[in-house]
């Protein structure tokens, strides 16, 4: 049935009757709906399209006509009140949206003039053009993405290098400058220890315990892992240096990396020398027997940290003797020397240690100190499958490794993978320790340890019902100020039966303790370096080197913060928002959709100049 | 390109320098065929969009074209008018190729009134008919007898009244001074035209009553004036095309100088490839439908229209108009903002005579680069009305439509070989 509805004197423009009627048409028990002013020419489009009534004649200019046909005449009253809650509350509907998004350098640079920071999270065959574009406007470049060909790396850190700007990355997993923490990042306090890292979760786990140590990081600079390579020759590494050298809110100096190509590695440990503040080197898997005066050398992560944090407080740092804690309740156990013995045998039933890593240096530590207990250091610069560790029964794998990654999140971000394989140890019995790590901060899975516990429970419920004694012993990379907050995660492991250490190296240490092994690291001793006799340097000094100036940009950098344009995963810039960082999101698209075709053809245009010009 | 410019941006700048100094003036209303000769005494219809033949024009455009055989009187039914336009002997050009424009179907034939828009800076002229209103419309495609009987009536009546008023205006009547006030009123001058068609009968209401025109004939011009809040749509079209003809006559950049559509084809022109037309198919328009009709009812996009965010308003400047910001995205002030600062990515500059007050005062687009198009892949915005696909029903609702990309890859491509791209 037809009925009409006319609001005498009350004028709205048609875009929003057409809304009105829009949201009208959706209400249950109508079959059609009009809602327009009664003007002659509106009357006859109501005609025409089935919705004329004799009421409808009554409806003047300014008069809100709504006809509809309806189901049962009770309505009318429910659609005026609709038809009132609608006009009422039009605002509300308006968009809230206040962070800028861009789609365009031009847009980018013009919306966000002070921005000195560019942060590249795209896929790797396209980041050299756009990384350069950002170097050539005199921005500083955190690359995030991997797949950059090791050539565009080298051209782009020349290119920054001679223009005194920053490329943190390729393959640059976190930074924290300032204290705002860049992609995957621990909310950890300011403080005077400044890291450099070639490496992520490096980088994320020293800054973890000095955090827990009671000190703080005045910045975190990555460098992607490559930057060590004798391709790059730790381009970004030296500017890092010369940076933190000159800060003045950094005390301490605490390098991270993986062992840098040999010639690199005696240009860095030169530079370091000469460094006027105390260093701290962990060089992961290098073997470590000497300090130098000033300068450190960490057996793992956690020691590097507890080095820095001494060093910063202008203490002496015991450095003669380092072991990692084995985490009380395993200790008072005490070491069964029959389980010693069986450990260390080719297959140790029941025995093996299984780590399930997330975070790739992470794995790599737990892969090192393993072996160490074991004997012998291995080679640790390939690794097939993801296996950092695959020996006498013991077994470390880095789910992060590209083989597990095809086509799937990182397992820090999703953990379903990870526990498929937690799932899976129910069937093999060669497992006794299970040792995992749980990574926390921006871009990290929310709860890591909830979506974990409940295979956990299963599986050691399984194990228990063939008389097995599986145990679990997990790390936590995190603080109390990261989203997920570390207490909550630790609480939470722990109530599910897990061993929880708060750094991986204790973790590891206590995995060790449980299978029967004591991880043993030579004392150290204090010694100055060969060179240091040479007649080139300086009474003073130890090293022929000299720490460059700083550039300027990178001085500004550190003194005034990021302000940031953030180009690809929109996630990034929530640390930035919450602390309230001047960024902007660049909703980054490959020029002409990918099509290359059309990219030679703007590029011929753009170069083009008329053959009047070629004369002249 | 000519040795004129060293670069494509040079010859671009000099494009945009042509809008910036053009100065249109509407100075006359006359008969199509007094000032377009391809219609003077011949059976020829001027039509929207890039060239299109009778059989591919969607039913609209065709319904418009019965229309106009009986308004010139070339037939005296609609079966006559079919057989006629179905036989071939009309002729049918794109308003474009004339120095004209025409709304949605575009149809223009040679006794409908012509609005006459004179660029002063360079003497360029340009024409476009006038706006019908609303409802049953011919450049909707409706041809009953009271559209035809409202066509004579604006030949007979309100053209000669409004050439009257206007010839007594000395110089014509300066188009920028009101599109510079409507502008801070509200109107992006496609979907929203009502601040200018006030303040075009601002400036001629007085001069109305002052003029010998007989009483009744006054009083219909007033009321249709006052009823027609589109009416300026057309003095707007009509100056965008002068100034946009203007820039044409710099024959080198990549610059956009026209967007049409006839409902088959999206048509579009570079200052580089002087009058070639770059076209692919159109796209439908997305919007709000007038109750009863939905998307599947709409025409694909026709009309010359969109010469009008060619030239830098419309959907080019929809945080202009507070009051249509709906038609885009979800619907806030917040989308409309984000349309406009999207649109910045694909234009050269801004037109400092045109600013915008809810922009910060920003000066309306300018300069349209095709190559910003093809590398960043946003094509501009357009807002337009929605033609229902069976001629005579008329507008069905309004909304906002893009062109394809296509366009701007072909012009792209076409430019950088002519200038000897090999690849």
């Amino acid at each position: 049935m037809l009925t009409t509805i006319i609001r005498k004197n009350s004028y709205q423009d048609s875009i929003t009757l057409m809304l009105l009627t829009n949201s009208i048409a959706e209400m249950e028990g109508i079959n059609k709906v009009s809602i327009m002013m009664g003007t002659p020419a509106n009357k006859d489009i109501l005609a025409a399209s089935g919705l004329g009534t004799p009421e409808l004649e009554q409806a003047g200019a300014n008069d809100i006509a709504i006809v509809m046909d309806i189901v049962n005449e009770d309505m009318t009253s429910e659609v005026l009140a609709n038809v009132n809650t609608f006009l009422a509350r039009q605002g509300e509907q308006a968009s809230t949206q206040t962070e800028q998004t861009v789609r365009s350098w031009e847009q980018a640079f013009d919306s966000a003039p002070n921005a000195n920071l560019v942060l590249v999270s795209i896929p790797g065959r396209y980041v050299e053009l756009e990384a350069a574009r950002a170097l050539d406007e005199g921005k500083h470049v955190f690359i995030f993405s991997d797949n950059v060909p090791l050539e565009a790396e080298v051209r782009l850190k020349e290119q920054a290098a001679a223009a005194g700007l920053l490329v943190m990355g390729p393959d640059c997993g976190t930074a924290l400058i300032g204290g705002v923490p860049l992609a995957f990042a621990n909310v950890v306090p300011r403080g005077t220890i400044g890291i450099v890292g070639a490496s992520g979760t490096g980088i994320q786990e020293v800054s973890c315990q000095i955090a827990r140590l009671g000190a703080g990081v005045s910045h975190a600079i990555g460098t992607g892992g490559r930057d060590i390579s004798q391709a790059v020759g730790a381009s970004t590494m030296k500017m890092a240096i010369a940076a933190l050298e000159a800060d003045r809110d950094t005390d301490c100096i605490l390098i991270v990396s993986k062992p840098p190509a040999p010639a690199v590695k005696a240009e860095l440990l030169a530079l370091l020398r000469a460094s006027s503040k105390p260093v701290v080197v962990h060089f992961l898997g290098a073997t470590v027997t000497t300090h130098e005066p000033g300068l450190y050398f960490a057996h793992t992560l956690e020691e590097a940290a507890q080095l820095a944090v001494a060093l910063s407080k202008g203490e002496e740092p015991a450095v003669t003797h380092y072991a990692p804690e084995v985490l009380a309740c395993v200790a008072a156990e005490g070491v069964r020397d029959d389980a010693a013995a069986s450990a260390k045998t080719a297959l140790a039933r029941e025995r093996g240690i299984l780590g399930l890593y997330t975070g790739g240096t992470l794995a790599g530590e737990a892969a090192v100190m393993l072996e160490t207990a074991l004997g012998t250091v291995g080679d640790h610069s390939s690794h097939t499958d993801g296996f950092m560790l695959n020996r006498d029964g013991h077994v470390i794998i880095d789910l992060g490794d590209d083989v597990y990654t095809q086509g799937k999140p990182h397992p820090m971000i999703a953990p379903q993978n990870r526990v498929e394989f937690i799932r899976g140890i129910a069937d093999d019995a060669t497992v006794g320790v299970v040792l995992l790590d749980f990574v926390l901060g921006f871009g990290a899975h929310d709860d890591m340890a909830g979506e974990t516990i409940p295979a956990l429970r299963e599986v050691r419920k399984q194990a228990a019902a063939t008389g097995r004694d599986l145990r679990f012993v997990a790390t936590i990379c995190g603080t109390e100020g990261d989203p997920q907050g570390i207490a909550a995660q630790k609480r939470a492991l722990e109530e599910a039966g897990v061993l929880v250490a708060l750094s991986n190296a204790s973790a590891v240490a206590t995995a060790l303790a449980l299978i029967g092994l004591e991880l043993r690291y030579e004392d150290c001793v204090v010694e100055a370096a060969a060179v240091a006799a040479s007649a080139e340097v300086p009474a003073n000094r130890t090293s022929s080197a000299t720490i460059p100036a700083v550039a300027q940009p990178v001085r500004q950098l550190l003194d005034e913060g990021p302000r940031i344009i953030n180009v690809g995963l929109r996630s990034f810039t929530r640390p930035l928002a919450e602390r309230g960082i001047e960024h902007i999101q660049f909703d980054w698209q490959p020029l002409a959709g990918g099509d290359v075709r059309l990219q030679q053809v703007l590029a011929f245009l753009n170069r083009y100049t008329s053959e009047a010009e070629a004369r002249s | 390109m000519t040795n004129e410019f060293k670069t494509i941006d040079e010859a671009n700048q000099a494009v945009i320098a042509k809008v910036l100094a053009a100065t249109p003036f509407l100075m006359d209303v006359v008969p199509a065929k007094s000032v377009i000769e391809l219609l003077d005494g011949k059976k020829v219809l001027l039509h929207a969009g890039p060239p299109i033949r009778w059989e591919k024009m969607t039913n609209p455009m065709q319904g418009s074209c019965v229309g106009a055989v009986l308004f010139e009187g070339w037939a005296a039914d609609e079966d006559s008018a079919r057989d006629l336009l179905e036989s071939g002997e009309v002729a049918f050009e794109p308003c474009h190729h004339v120095g004209a424009v025409g709304p949605m179907g575009g149809i223009t034939s040679a006794n409908m009134p012509v609005l006459v828009v004179l660029n002063k800076t360079d003497g360029n002229y340009a024409y476009c008919t006038m706006n019908e209103g609303i409802g049953a419309v011919l450049r909707f495609g409706a041809y009953h007898e009271g559209v035809i009987e409202r066509l004579r009536w604006m030949r007979d009546v309100l053209a000669p009244v409004l050439s009257k008023v206007l010839r007594g205006i000395d110089g014509g009547l300066n188009v920028n001074v009101l599109v510079t006030k409507a502008i801070a009123m509200g109107d992006e001058f496609h979907q929203r035209n009502i601040a200018a068609s006030m303040c075009f009968l601002k400036e001629i209401a007085p001069l109305l009553v002052c003029a010998d025109i007989p009483a009744g004939q006054l009083r219909e011009v007033m009321r249709f004036l006052a009823d027609t809040d589109q009416f300026f749509l057309n003095i707007m079209m009509a100056a965008a095309k002068a100034v946009m003809d203007a820039a044409r006559t710099i024959q080198a950049g990549t610059i956009v100088t026209a967007m049409t559509r006839n409902g088959e084809n999206f048509g579009i022109r570079i200052s580089g490839m002087g009058d070639t037309w770059f076209t692919a198919p159109v796209n439908t328009p997305d919007g709000l439908y007038f109750t009863g009709y939905s998307s599947a009812d709409a025409n694909p996009d026709m009309g010359d229209s969109a010469i009008t965010e060619t030239f830098g308003v419309g959907g080019m400047a929809m945080i202009a108009a507070p009051a249509v910001t709906r038609f885009v995205g979800s619907g806030g002030f917040g989308d409309a903002l984000a349309t406009s600062n999207e649109m910045k990515d694909i234009c050269i500059a801004r037109n400092p005579g045109f600013p915008v007050p809810t922009w910060d005062f920003q000066g309306i687009c300018l300069g349209i680069d095709a190559r910003k198009v093809v590398a960043s892949r946003i094509t501009p915005v357009i807002n337009t009305g929605i033609a229902h696909k069976q001629a005579g029903i008329g507008q069905i609702g309004a909304g906002t439509v893009h062109p394809p990309v296509e366009c701007f890859d072909k012009a792209v491509c076409a430019y950088a070989e002519q200038l000897g791209f090999e690849g």
